[in-house]
């Protein structure tokens, strides 16, 4: 089974390059072929869901005794995962194909998907950091060249480049983690890492620092603040991509990497760990800035964008609380109804003729029925419906999890985090899809083709039932079975449930224009409290303005002065010389290639 | 054997002064030379490819050439990847062909020569016969401001040079060895008080060829003003010449070499820092790559200062292989990019970056090139770059056994910051270069694609940059040389194909 699992990694890799070399001129067959593929990897995917666990390894660096290995790890926690990949994966190729129908690159455009596809199964299966990393990077590329897959609009290439330059800041913590902790564990490979903490070593303040440092490359990929910036902004790319890189995978892999770092090294086992909280904070911090953010956004996909960073938010928390279990589940369920949202917004974007504000929409339910029935189950899993959502099994999990913890405060920013998440989401139902339509473009919009709303239904009933226990158990990743019990958590669920509800209906249910426009707080959060701004001054006046110094400094003083002085001198003598000579360049290269084997004959052979 | 690696160039290079047809003799010689610098991957350690004639008795100079190692084997295959690649690319003014594709045959018998030389007199002398012809086709053939920028070059470079001759005689005076052959002196020991004014010597005379920081300003403006296989050559194999010297030397030296531990830190943190900055700030593609060419220097010396922490090969074993195949990969990428870039020059007229935007759209073969090497030179996983990267990274720190940071940690967690800076001015070039709406100067009415048969040499590089990218043993391999020691770890599971 273990060529099952290379088959797995090689089919999109095989296929994006194929694609690359030889389709590129038809068009329609690189779609089928890639969609194919995706197809395939799905049903290699299920299968290996009943193997056993195993591993397999060759090595791609050998010096001496070291060597780093490309291995894959197939045990629950990337089998699990690796179901949410291909699955999510292959409805949004499906997708793709009606959405993407009249795009001029298509090739390209399913190349890149297919090179996502590659990335992200190296990551989900890697059987050590360095080959973790190298996947990392890979997925950073191909979300790159999807967010700027049309380039010609300044706006995607200058997202696409936010991206990857935000991703590489992440990664150069991530990097000295990895450092750090091959220092400590003598290891990359989480088998390695694993035998060392199971040794119970002495723990030392630099194993903190190394957690933190790993953990500055999940801030990266999973946009934690501050390095959230790119996320939104990635929302340049087409809706599918968005849906599965930004939304349900690939943003996902940060919680992923740290659910994988902190299982191997048994972090409840290590006594005297400083920072962990950190992590938990930033999540939360994170959740709760994205959620206010997500209040006054009119952009459809920039609603989701935000919302999907508030979720990353819930899931680092979890993981930072000491329970991946939880962040984990949280992924693997968020990953389902937020590909729905994303592909359902994509199908209205599609409808509507590219027309992206929810308050030149309205009137949708009529029109799309499908679509809005679809869209509003995923809007229910989000906001955690009670009892049979997936969200809400997942949602209590974290809230258990703060519990567990004693941390009151992460509790109760949880808990508005829910609430904030529930009248975000129903101001844009209530906006988009009820009322009145607001624009041509709503009132021409059609309900979509098969291709496109086939993807909706299955990720819609997926959105339903992911969470239940039987289901869970057999699919998802590090599933905890959940328990029913009247607590804290429930209450918080639920209260924060109806009070957003109740907000978003009395403020958006038939109205025109947003009345909280004109709210002083509200335009903080529609400026998305200036971060962006501040950080393109830092970029401007910091980095800029520092690299023109330098440049300056390094011209004057090191070209010019001290070391450019010396060759002044150098080069007096040799315009002496040139006078002699024939007074130009030639005359002194010869002379000077003269003169050096004048030397070396005078000190060698004149002793 | 071996010197019909100098041989060939050479006799094309008189062949073409002589009046033969200068580029079809120049692309004969060059696919020789690749042909057999291909052939002797598999062969290299046979005897047949060694051979030691003494041109003179006194004091035992011998005109020695062979593969000592894997490294030089490595570096042969880059100097004849490149060679071959050089001469393919660029425009020969006309007229010119001549002194065009002779320097070029020149300067690849010199580099060729240096890197298979195993006597240190002949590596140094084959290595001033490449710089000659290289001054001269920047200072006639050049662009832009080229006078100025050749003197400047030939200034820092004589002045390197001689440091580097003076370091080299003391080097031989002070072992005591009969010859110059790299075997008899590195048989010998060296006094350490002695050892450490040679190891400043070769520090700073390597250094200056290398554009080691603060001798860097040579560098950029030769390479924006030479003519495109000028540059692939010089900046993609010559410049390896010091580097290559530092490692084949460095055990000789080994003790002494640690007195300047401190000093090579901070000098190549300016390399990747401040150099970094100063490659931000460039608004020329020509001047960006030629900067970013002396930044990446940087990260090769931050393997050989890991090096001289350890205090031997043995002692650090991840060094020397990173380094070669960061060397490798910085001059296949370094190369591709020069050539891309004077091929924009030539479609567009302008290497600007404010008068440049769109290319993507009129040549999409040329940017998917050009983001390959981009992303190669940034350090992309799957590209060569990146293991060479993660190999000097780890071995900065294979010291490290937990606990606080060592300076040589310090060093490579602050190049690390590197890794940003190059992402920051390479996405920068390529978005202001290739992406957005097209304008003027590279509208498609205007610009052409490469035709298939121009794509030729640039997918060469570009094969060699994905091949060593992926797997990185194939030219690790190379540098196991004749030692077969088998690992003593126990295999871990075989892979089941």
């Amino acid at each position: 089974m273990d060529s099952l699992a290379w088959l797995i990694l090689a089919c999109p890799l095989v296929t994006a390059a194929a694609i690359h070399l030889g389709l590129k001129k038809q068009q329609s067959l690189a779609a089928l072929v890639s969609t194919a593929s995706a197809a395939v990897t799905l049903i290699f995917a299920l299968i290996i869901l009943k193997v056993d666990e195993s591993r397999t390894a060759f090595d791609w660096v050998t010096i001496g005794k070291f060597k780093i290995e490309i291995g894959l790890q197939l045990d629950a926690f990337a089998k699990g995962m690796m179901i949410v990949v291909t699955g999510v994966g292959f409805l949004v190729h499906l997708f793709s194909l009606a959405y993407m129908k009249d795009d001029k690159a298509k090739a390209r455009y399913f190349c890149g998907l297919s090179l996502f596809m590659f990335s992200m199964t190296g990551i989900v299966l890697a059987s050590n950091f360095i080959m973790m990393f190298i996947f990392w990077e890979l997925v950073g590329l191909s979300s790159y060249l999807l967010i700027g897959h049309w380039y010609e609009k300044n706006s995607a290439a200058d997202a696409a480049k936010k991206a990857f330059l935000t991703n590489r800041i992440g990664d150069f913590g991530y990097m000295i983690g990895i450092l750090m902790l091959w220092g400590i564990a003598g290891s990359f490979t989480f088998d390695g890492i694993a035998a060392y903490f199971a040794g119970s070593p002495e723990t030392t303040w630099i194993l903190g620092a190394a957690v933190l440092c790993i953990f500055a490359g999940a801030m990266g990929k999973s946009a934690q603040a501050p390095l959230h910036v790119w996320l939104p902004d990635a929302m340049e790319g087409p809706t599918p991509v968005s849906a599965l890189i930004h939304a349900a995978t690939m943003v996902a892999a940060g919680v992923f990497m740290m659910a994988r770092l902190f299982t191997t090294i048994g972090i409840e086992t290590i006594d005297g760990l400083w920072g962990i909280e950190t992590i938990a904070w930033i999540g939360g911090i994170t959740s709760l800035l994205a959620a206010l953010m997500a209040t006054q956004q009119d952009d459809i996909k920039k609603i989701l964008a935000y919302s999907t960073l508030s979720q990353l938010g819930y899931m680092v928390m979890a993981v930072g609380l000491l329970d991946p279990e939880a962040g984990m589940f949280h992924l693997f369920t968020h990953a389902w109804f937020k590909a729905l949202l994303f592909l359902g917004s994509g199908a209205v974007i599609y409808a509507c003729h590219h027309e992206q504000n929810i308050w030149k929409m309205g009137g949708l339910k009529d029109k799309m029925p499908i679509t809005t029935l679809t869209f509003g189950i995923g809007t229910l899993a989000l906001c955690g419906f009670p009892f049979f959502t997936a969200g809400f099994f997942s949602k209590e999990q974290i809230f258990e999890a703060a519990l567990q913890a004693n941390n009151w405060p992460l509790f109760f920013i949880a808990a508005g985090v829910a609430c904030l998440t529930t009248f975000y989401m129903f101001r844009l139902f209530f906006v988009a899809f009820l009322g009145k339509h607001r624009s041509k473009n709503a009132d021409h919009a059609k309900e979509v083709g098969p291709l496109m709303f086939v993807p909706l239904i299955i990720l819609a009933v997926m959105a339903l039932v992911v969470g239940w226990n039987p289901i869970a158990r057999f699919l998802a990743p590090l599933h905890k079975d959940f328990h029913f019990h009247f607590g804290w958590a429930l209450g918080a669920s639920i209260l924060s449930l109806v009070i957003g509800f109740l907000l978003a209906w009395k403020l958006y249910l038939n109205t025109e224009e947003d009345p909280l426009a004109k709210n002083g707080i509200a335009k903080i959060f529609r400026n998305k409290f200036y971060i962006d701004e501040a950080y393109a001054k830092v970029v401007g006046y910091g980095q800029d303005f520092v690299a023109a110094v330098v440049h300056f400094i390094d011209e004057l003083v090191i070209g010019g002065l001290l070391v450019g002085g010396f060759s002044r001198a150098a080069g007096g003598i040799g315009r002496l010389f040139g006078r002699m000579q024939s007074g130009n360049l030639q005359g002194y290269a010869v002379l000077f290639g003269l003169g050096v084997i004048l030397v070396i004959y005078l000190t060698v052979f004149v002793s | 054997m071996s010197i019909i690696f100098v041989l060939i160039p050479l006799l094309a290079a008189l062949a073409i002064f002589a009046g033969f047809k200068a580029r079809f003799t120049a692309l004969c010689a060059s696919t020789l030379t690749l042909f057999f610098g291909g052939g002797c991957l598999f062969c290299w350690d046979h005897p047949v490819w060694g051979i030691a004639p003494q041109i003179l008795s006194k004091p035992a100079i011998h005109l020695s050439l062979g593969f000592f190692d894997g490294m030089s084997v490595v570096m042969v295959l880059l100097s004849v990847i490149v060679l071959f690649t050089a001469t393919m690319s660029g425009k020969c003014p006309e007229g010119k062909e001549k002194l065009w594709y002779g320097s070029i045959m020149l300067i690849g018998a010199g580099a060729l020569g240096a890197f298979l030389s195993t006597d240190l007199f002949f590596f140094y002398a084959f290595h001033e016969l490449a710089l000659i012809p290289t001054f001269l086709m920047i200072g006639m053939l050049g662009s832009g401001e080229r006078k100025e920028a050749a003197w400047k070059i030939t200034i820092y470079l004589a002045f390197g040079s001689i440091i580097l001759l003076a370091g080299l005689i003391g080097l031989v005076g002070a072992s005591g060895s009969e010859s110059w052959l790299f075997s008899d002196l590195l048989a010998s020991s060296i006094d350490p008080a002695a050892q450490k004014w040679i190891a400043i010597l070769l520090i700073v005379g390597f250094g200056v060829l290398i554009s080691l920081f603060p001798f860097h300003s040579w560098a950029a403006p030769a390479y924006a003003a030479a003519p495109a296989p000028v540059a692939m050559l010089h900046a993609g194999v010559l410049k390896k010449f010091g580097l290559y010297g530092l490692f084949r030397l460095y055990p000789m030296v080994a003790e002494g070499m640690q007195a300047w531990l401190g000093l090579l830190i901070v000098l190549l943190l300016g390399n990747i820092l401040w150099v970094g900055f100063v490659t931000i700030n460039q608004k020329r593609l020509d001047y960006m790559l030629g900067n970013s060419s002396v930044m990446h220097m940087g990260y090769i010396f931050l393997a050989f200062a890991a090096l001289i922490s350890a205090g031997s090969l043995e002692a650090n074993p991840l060094a020397l292989p990173g380094a070669v195949i960061l060397m490798f990969a910085h001059g296949v990428s370094i190369a591709l990019l020069f050539m891309l870039t004077d091929t924009i020059r030539r479609k567009t007229g302008t290497v600007e970056l404010a008068e440049l935007g769109g290319l993507a759209k009129a040549a999409p073969r040329l940017a998917f090139l050009f983001g390959l090497a981009g992303m190669a030179s940034i350090g992309l996983p799957g590209l060569a770059n990146f293991s060479g990267e993660v190999l000097v990274f780890l071995s900065g720190f294979h010291e490290y056994k937990g606990g606080a940071l060592g300076c040589v940690q310090v060093a490579t967690v602050l190049a690390l910051w590197g890794v940003v800076i190059s992402a920051v001015y390479m996405l920068r070039a390529f978005r202001q270069t290739f992406q957005g709406p097209a304008v003027a100067a590279t509208h498609s009415d205007r610009v052409k694609d490469f035709g298939p048969f121009c794509q030729i040499p640039a997918a060469i590089l570009a094969l060699a940059l994905l091949v060593v990218g992926l797997y990185p043993n194939s030219l690790l391999n190379l540098l196991k040389g004749g030692d077969s020691t088998p690992s003593t770890e126990p295999a871990t599971e075989a892979p089941a194909e």
